[in-house]
Parts: structure tokens; sequence; C-alpha cells
């Protein structure tokens, strides 16, 4: 259960190798937390991760592998997660990738909409269900502002952002007043693993900054998080901008 | 529907509501139910979290006084309130209350409250007869503090008290009344200047049936620990002559006001400017030294006089955070109030008691010592810092924490100060194999094995 300071007992990051979602659990850990359940890709060893976080030893750490695009297979993962440790307090969806090369190959653009978007849809309903049977919990949707108005340098990430973006905000609705809340987060461009090497956009920070105000957004009941904050009225003023306009500023 | 406690944080939605116990198990499923009073618990402990919750109806038809023996008979749900307002005017009173009447009998035996007559009169447990208690299995058992040591009724008994309705539903308790002879009370309010001189005052009145200090935790200094003690008794018919002759008119009258209730919506208004600026009139509006004759509701219940008060904290609602620490835990206490003043954290509502013996009950929390309460706006930073070093100071003298206040411990802090619970987990285990019995409080604190 969550106390009434918002420390959760219970952490799921859906997405281990995410800095990001990484940045989030350290955020949230407090000597409240009991278990933190990893999924990735390629499993892993608890005590690796254990360290990798930074989390004590009384803090129970369970990897388990977890695959995006196995759709048919997350009702059971979660229910397996549940088994282990109880409620699930908060969640972390954090497992997108950026897929660069997936504009000049039309089936590799495909899957990453498989992981991203439907990955996206069918661990956050998954989750949604269960949160709802439990009567309280927070689904973190690492979402992006790459989602909100597509750049020509990443449009095909962009296009799965908007897709997870659009469900997650529809997915908080649809489970309002059922005790599970979901907070759709959206970042700028973030100095992480994900985006070496590239050329910083503005208004870039760090994972540590995208979880400090995950942790803000969490106390103040949010739903939508942007970070930096700013972001929220530069986008705002540019979903506006006719097209052309966008497209000169996107250069 | 959505539930909170009464520092209205950490909301969780139970799926169902009942008025019955036996509905309420027949149709649960693997959440459990618990029972909820008025939800005057300060945390979790009367929410339940995708489950099912209880609340049992009140009403003054649920009280059965025996006016020759002074013991009332009293449906579970019906609040302190609902039972003062027909025992009064018939010259009885509650054995033990709280800062507040709208608890329920049932909360009051399964938080096993205390009030400012602790010293001497102990907890609300301490004067029940028996009570029902509806069971795992959907029997109706009746237990009382008279059966046999070792016995299962024992055990159910001792885990029940205060046991936080984790072990049944209580339907209907039999407890004993004090006999006074008027509404009023005869109070003795005194300024104190400083915390040591307060220790010393609280001692030196401790023959006086309630006792409890208001204690300005923004004062610093050589004024640190600044307080107003407020000691007293029934006023008997002689004495409420001589100290306001205008209430012989009706001496048991008994009609607490109400004044409307804080509207939603409420920003935090206790800032820490709001509360200096309060507890600066309320010790300088406090007599040195003078003896009065008050109400009931003012000298028990003043908070009760403005409904809903706990939107003033706003949407961000607040912790209680009370503890206590043995007697000779002196420089303990004064180091916890240095800590909280130091933290600026404001603090409106401070009170320090000191408690009497220890009651039967396996998790109940008063035993002898110190026992210091205060509210923290949740929202408030620094606040987990502040709590984390006040927990170590508490635990490390031997010092427990109260579950029907508690918000954010975790299953540690409170396993630290209390012995018996192991005990206790077994007797709860023992009656509910199927874990039929659940809150949030005892899925956070890890009480449910």
């Amino acid at each position: 259960m969550m106390n009434a300071l918002h420390r959760p007992q219970t952490i799921v990051l859906l997405g281990g190798r995410s800095d990001i979602g990484r940045a989030i659990v350290a955020e949230l850990a407090s000597p409240q937390l009991r278990a933190v359940v990893v999924g990735q890709r390629d499993g892993g060893d608890a005590a690796t991760v254990r360290n990798e976080l930074g989390l004590d030893d009384d803090v129970e750490v369970v990897v388990e592998a977890f695959d995006a695009a196995d759709h048919d297979g997350h009702r059971a993962w979660i229910a397996r997660v549940v088994e282990q440790v109880g409620d699930l307090d908060v969640v972390v969806q954090a497992f997108g990738q950026l897929g660069l090369e997936a504009a000049g190959d039309p089936s590799a653009a495909a899957h990453l909409i498989e992981v991203n978007t439907a990955g996206a849809v069918s661990t956050g309903l998954a989750v949604g269900e269960r949160l709802a049977e439990q009567g309280h919990g927070v689904l973190i949707v690492l979402s992006s502002v790459a989602g909100v108005r597509t750049r020509a340098s990443n449009f095909v990430y962009g296009a799965s952002k908007a897709g997870q973006d659009a469900f997650s905000t529809g997915l908080a609705a649809h489970l309002g007043g059922s005790g599970a809340r979901v907070i759709t987060v959206r970042p700028g461009f973030v100095r992480s693993a994900m985006t070496e090497g590239m050329e910083e956009a503005p208004f870039a920070c760090d994972p540590s900054d995208v979880a400090a105000a995950v942790a803000d957004g969490l106390r103040r009941r949010r739903r939508i998080v942007w970070v930096p904050g700013v972001l929220r009225y530069v986008f705002g003023l540019l979903s506006l901008a006719p097209e052309f306009v966008w497209r000169r500023l996107d250069r | 529907m959505r539930l909170t406690g009464w520092g209205r944080t950490a909301p969780t939605v139970a799926t169902c509501v009942v008025d019955d116990a036996s509905d309420a198990l027949a149709t649960a499923g693997d959440r459990g139910v618990i029972a909820r009073g008025k939800g005057r618990a300060y945390g979790d402990a009367a929410q339940n979290s995708g489950g099912t919750v209880v609340q049992l109806p009140g009403g003054p038809v649920g009280v059965r006084l025996d006016r020759e023996r002074g013991v009332a008979r009293v449906h579970a749900g019906v609040s302190l309130d609902e039972v003062l307002r027909v025992i009064v005017p018939k010259g009885w009173f509650v054995p033990v209350t709280p800062g507040t009447r709208f608890v329920t009998v049932g909360g009051a035996v399964a938080a096993d409250i205390h009030g400012k007559n602790h010293h001497v009169d102990g907890t609300f447990g301490a004067h029940v007869e028996s009570l029902a208690l509806r069971l795992a299995d959907g029997s109706l058992r009746s237990i009382g503090p008279n059966a046999a040591p070792g016995s299962d009724d024992h055990d159910l008994w001792v885990a029940t008290v205060g046991g936080m309705g984790l072990t049944g539903v209580i339907e209907e308790v039999t407890f004993r009344l004090l006999p006074i002879e008027t509404s009023r009370c005869e109070v003795l309010t005194e300024r104190v200047g400083g915390l040591d001189r307060l220790l010393e005052r609280i001692i030196a009145t401790e023959a006086s049936r309630y006792s409890v200090a208001w204690i300005d935790l923004l004062a610093t200094g050589t004024s640190l620990g600044r307080a107003v003690l407020t000691t007293g008794d029934h006023a008997t018919r002689d004495r409420l002559a001589e100290l306001a002759p205008r209430a012989m008119s009706d001496p048991l009258a008994f009609a607490p006001p109400t004044l409307p209730g804080l509207p939603r919506g409420l920003p935090n208004l206790l800032s820490r400017p709001a509360v200096r600026a309060f507890n600066e009139v309320w010790y300088r509006k406090a007599p040195t030294h003078a003896v009065a004759a008050e109400s009931i509701t003012g000298f028990f219940h003043p908070l009760d006089m403005v409904g809903r008060w706990n939107r003033a904290y706003g949407a961000s609602g607040f912790l209680q955070y009370q503890f206590v620490v043995p007697d000779e835990a002196t420089d303990t206490l004064r180091a916890v109030i240095e800590r909280v003043t130091a933290s600026g954290n404001a603090s409106f509502l401070a009170v320090l008691k000191r408690f009497g013996a220890e009651g039967d009950g396996l998790l109940s929390f008063p035993k002898p010592g110190w026992t210091l309460t205060l509210d923290l706006p949740a929202g408030a930073s620094g606040i987990e810092e502040l709590l984390r070093r006040l927990d170590e100071l508490v635990l490390g003298v031997g010092g427990r924490h109260y579950l029907a206040k508690d918000a954010v411990a975790s299953p540690s802090t409170i396993a630290a100060g209390y012995p018996e619970l192991e005990r206790w987990r077994e007797i709860r285990h023992r009656f509910d194999p199927d874990r039929r019995w659940q809150s949030d409080l005892g899925r956070r604190l890890d009480l449910i094995s």
C-alpha cells in the first residue's frame, strides 16, 4: 500500500534497462519500500539489478523476463508478479525503443509500433485491470513530447509515442473512480543511454529530473507531467502552429 | 466508494459498502471485509482497498441504559455523541472519551481509545463488561475480560481490544458508565512557561481525573514547551452552584453546538504564520491560574464544534503523529519537541499527557509514560526526514506509536513497539485463517499473515 506521504511499498519497472525508469525507482525508494520487480527482455540477475538501482538489502528484488511485444502474455505476467509481491503500488512503463533506423525498413518500423504502442496498450490494460481490482495503485507511463508533434528525424518513434500517449490519457479516464491512477509523463530530450551520441534538443534534461517531476506529479495527483514543466506551454503553442511553421522549426 | 481516514490522505476505493457484517462475509471476495465507524482514525485503519467495508447503523435506539447498575448496552455503530445525548441528561457519562464525540462504540474498543483520564481510569476497554464479536466463520461470539487466561475466549478478547477490527466485527458492546451530578466540569487552567515546569505541574496535579496540556510547538529557547495545562473533574452540584449558578437551572443539560462545517476545496489554511498567530492568542488568552466551569463540549470536544475541521488542512491533508515514551525519557521528549520546533513545520495541535497503567489489549497503545500528539500538514517539506528522526528517538527509548493515528509507518516501526505482535498475529490467524478480515492498515503494516 502507498502510505500517506506517497511512498510505495512495491514498484514494478517494465523496461529495466531504461535510465529514466531506474531513476524513478531510485526516487520513489524509501524505508517503506519492500519489493521491486524489474521486467526486462533478457531477464537478469537480481543482485546486479539491486546494485544498479542502489536498493537496500531488505528490499526484495525480483527480475522477470519481460517482452513488450508478447501481448498475449501480459495478463499472465502481471498475475505472476502479484502472486510474488502482492499489491502493486506503482508500475512504471518504460520499455520504449527509439528505433532511429525504422524509417528505412517498413518491417522494423511496424515492429517498433508493436513494442512501443501495442505493448503499451496491452501492458497498460493488464496493469489497469489489476490496479482497479486492488482499488489503488498508480501506472506511470513514459510518453514523450515526440508524440505531441512528430519531427522528421524520428517520426516513426514519434508516431509510436503519439499512440501510446493518446491511449494513456484515455486509460486514465477509463479507470477514473476505480482507485487506479495513470500519470502520463511527457519528457523532452533526456540525456540517457538511449539518446547517447544524438544532438541535444532545446530544454534537455536528465533522468533524475524526470524522476523528480514524476514524484512531484504523484504527490499533486497530476494526470500529465511535462519535463521540464515549461514544455507544457512550449508545446501548447507549437501544437497550434500551422504545419509549414512547424516544419520550418523542425529543420 | 473512495475512502480516506480523518487526515484525508492515501485514498483507496472499496468496491462494496454494506451495513451488515453477515452480508459482508457472504458477499466479500478475496480482499475481505473491514468495519468502518465514523472514519475518525487518522490513517487507513477503516479502509479496505478493492474490498468490502461494513458500516453498522447507529442511532439512539441502539442504546439500552441500565440505570440501576449504571451500565449501557450499545450497538457498535452508535457514536459516543449519540450515547452521551441519551445518558448525560440521566446523570451518566462515558468512562472514557477521546477528543471527539464522533467515534463509534465499536471503534472505541477496536482502537482501545484513551482520554484525558487515562492515568486514572485506563482505556475504554477497561470498562467493557462484554462484547458481541462477529467471527470469520459467521458466528457471533460473546467475549469479555473475565474469561479464563489461556482460553480461546480470553485470547480473542486481548486480540480484539485494540485489534483495529482485524479479529472480526464488533456488533454490540456492554460497558460501565460514570455517574455524574452535572453536565459541567470543574476545570483548573494554568499557563506554564516551559517544558520542565510543565512536566512538574502535570505530575503535581495527577490526582485530578482529567488532565491534558496543549503545547505551543512554535515557542523556542527558554519558552520551549510553553503550554496551557487543564486539569479537572465533573462538577458536583455544589461546586457548579458556586462556579456557574445559572447552569443550575438545568444541571444535566447537554446540547452540544455545531457550527456549519468547513466547505470543500479549501487550501491549507494552517500555514506557519497562521499557526504562530493562533498559538500566541491561545496561550495568552489562557489564565495564568484559574478555575471555571466548562461544558462537556468545551472541555472534552472543542474541535467538534467546527464540522469537518480537517478540511482546514487543504487537499493534501495532514498527518497526526502520536507516540508514548516511558516516564524516565523526559530528555527524549524534550529532544522530540526541539526537533519539531526546529523543523519549522507548523503543528497547530500538540497535546501532552501522562499515561497510567497498560491495559489488556495486545496491540493497545497506551502504556505508562508521556504521550505527545501532533498534527503536521502532509504536504509540508521535510516531513519524512522529521518523522524518521522522531521514530528513531521514540523507538530508541522503548516507545511506540498509535495505530489509530498512523498513516505512514513501515511494518518494522510498529513491530518494534509492540512486543505482543507475534502472539496477536497467531490469535488472529487462528480465528481467521482465510483472511476474511483485511484493511489497508493491515496490509500496509503486514498485520495479516
